[in-house]
């Protein structure tokens, strides 16, 4: 029931949610709405999958479903980066000279 | 393409989406990461289309049509204050495309596939359909379409509990007998039901950990279906994205100070009593101030913070506050802003309204931050926030939000807080913020209150 190829997808599944976890953990607070319509749009990957089945001509059920399956992953793939990007480019620094008095230390911008 | 040829592709979109990702980590990389990332889809799908089994493009390119003019849309024109609920629905889109795509695996292949894909099949098609409807839940929620207020039963959780088993029995029994789509058809009927029952019992003010928690599950969804058709890049993206969700649910939960189960089975902010403590609170004064009179106090100091909550975007504040804050800039104040993890209704939420109010992001403090600067602040100027600023959830054992880690603003010399009413927060307890002697209370609508303070800061 358990063959190679599941193993190995399970190895990749493991290691690339360790990696995860380390690269979303240094994600600035500042960050974590485009992150999450960043991972939104990314996580459109379906879409391949979906191409495949909506292309094979395997039957028209089939077609179907993949058809609606691309719609649905084009919605996020494209809705996704569009809305991360326009919401990125409002994040902007302020010229130097409009911060003015002693503060806290600024740890998220500074790293 | 060549199998081999397609997976080198695959290889390098899941290069970049982590490189994508990475850049995230500031500001400054972060458009750049997001131009990577990309560049990896587009990868990912030119080598896909290429892909031998292919053989009819006209549903595939009606399908990117008709995907690209919803998304676009959905993407360029909604208010910045919807975000929320636009996450929410984009949830619900990716697992729903993972969960037909599970279905039309099942219906062609059907007992062929063996036990073991068939209980993947299973597991992919049960969390995309619960996340289909719970997502749609969330979100109209979040639009207002359903009403925001936790629904709740008795025995609620018990059925829900044995649902998720029924669903778990059925998966078993559909590799023990995988010809019978009976069996299937039931899976996924309830998987619906549960999503639908999962989110009801959750109030508005809990749906960042909601948000961040259906994020995940979309995530698992993905590498489930990934699993299902044995493709690599559909597993690591899934997985990214659940860690992402995950680590995202963990960090709101902490910024409540609850538990996870606390958030799904908990109900937060449907009957709750008045802590004896805050009753005796109701007997103290409060101090009112009149535009005039805060303006005079904020004309005259060195050092301010503004701490948004839910009530800014309600009111669609965030554009008067820097006008306000610009008018202050002018008098020589220095202003900071402080927020909370869970004010407003997704995680950085609040952020993400400022910078579009041209709010420069090194003016933008999170709570560890800020926290030790408000002995040294002169004014705290509170707009729409309320439980985040309770300093009950530090001393009173009985609170409901005791243990919350919160915006400790009584600490500064002076706090307006503005606000419409005495009303109560989402929690639905009082704030005794409001009684203290350092407190001033401004009543009025938000954006209304802005606008009056910055015109009489320049008489």
């Amino acid at each position: 029931m358990i063959d190679i190829g599941l193993i190995g997808d399970l190895y990749v599944f493991v290691l690339a949610g360790f990696l995860g976890y380390q690269v979303i953990s240094r994600v600035s607070p500042l960050l974590h709405t485009p992150l999450m319509s960043a991972t939104n749009a990314i996580s459109g990957i379906s879409l391949v999958g979906s191409l495949v089945v909506a292309g094979a001509g395997y039957d028209k059920i089939s077609t179907l479903l993949g058809f609606f399956a691309v719609v649905a992953s084009t919605i996020n793939v494209v809705g996704g980066f569009l809305i991360t990007d326009r919401i990125l480019k409002m994040f902007r620094r302020a010229s130097p000279a409009t911060v003015g008095g002693p503060g806290p230390e600024h740890p998220t911008v500074s790293r | 393409m060549q199998r081999n040829v397609l997976q080198l592709f695959y290889l390098a979109s899941a290069i970049l989406f982590v490189l994508g990702l990475r850049g995230l980590s500031h500001p400054k990389t972060a458009r750049r990461g997001m131009f990577l990332a990309e560049l990896g889809m587009l990868l990912a799908i030119i080598g896909t289309l290429l892909h031998h089994e292919i053989i009819d493009y006209r549903w595939i390119v009606l399908g990117l049509v008709i995907g690209t003019a919803i998304g676009a849309p959905l993407a360029i024109w909604i208010p910045m204050t919807a975000v929320p609920q636009r996450t929410a629905l984009s949830h619900s889109f990716g697992a729903l495309a993972a969960a037909l795509i599970g279905i039309s695996e099942y219906l062609r292949h059907g007992a062929a596939l063996g036990s073991g894909k068939v209980g993947l099949i299973g597991i992919e098609v049960m969390l995309g359909s619960l996340t289909f409807t719970g997502s749609l839940m969330a979100a109209g929620k979040l639009q207002g379409l359903i009403r925001g207020f936790p629904v709740t039963y008795r025995g609620q959780n018990v059925s829900n509990i044995s649902l998720l088993a029924g669903m778990l029995a059925l998966i078993v029994a559909l590799m023990f007998q995988p010809a019978a789509s009976t069996l299937f058809f039931a899976l996924l009927a309830l998987a619906f039901l549960f999503g639908v029952l999962l989110i009801l019992p959750i109030g508005a003010a809990d749906m960042p950990v909601v948000i961040a928690l259906l994020n995940s599950y979309g995530g698992l969804t993905d590498a489930a279906m990934g699993f299902m058709l044995d493709n690599k890049i559909q597993i690591i993206t899934g997985s990214l994205d659940g860690s992402s969700g995950f680590i995202l649910s963990i960090l709101m939960c902490r910024a409540m100070n609850r538990s996870m189960t606390n958030v799904l089975f908990g109900a937060f902010g449907k009957v709750q009593e008045q802590p004896a403590a805050l009753a005796a609170a109701a007997g103290k004064s409060i101090r009112q101030v009149s535009i005039d009179e805060a303006a005079e106090i904020l004309g005259t100091t060195r050092s301010i913070v503004f701490v948004p909550g839910y009530g800014m975007a309600v009111s669609q504040a965030q554009h008067r506050v820097r006008e306000l804050a610009d008018a202050l800039k002018g008098k020589g104040a220095a202003i900071r802003y402080g927020i909370h993890a869970v004010a407003g209704r997704m995680p950085g939420h609040m952020n993400v309204l400022l910078a579009e109010a041209n709010v420069p992001y090194d003016e933008l403090y999170d709570m560890d931050q800020i926290n030790s600067y408000f002995p040294e602040t002169d004014v705290v100027v509170v707009v729409g926030a309320n439980d985040v600023v309770n300093p009950a959830a530090k001393r009173v054992r009985a609170s409901p939000i005791f243990g919350m880690p919160i915006l400790e603003v009584e600490r500064a010399r002076i706090v307006i807080v503005c606000k419409r009413s005495l009303a109560p927060g989402f929690a639905g307890i009082d704030n005794e913020l409001y009684y203290n002697d350092n407190t001033l209370m401004l009543f009025g609508d938000a954006k209304d209150t802005m606008v009056k303070l910055a015109t009489a800061l320049k008489q």
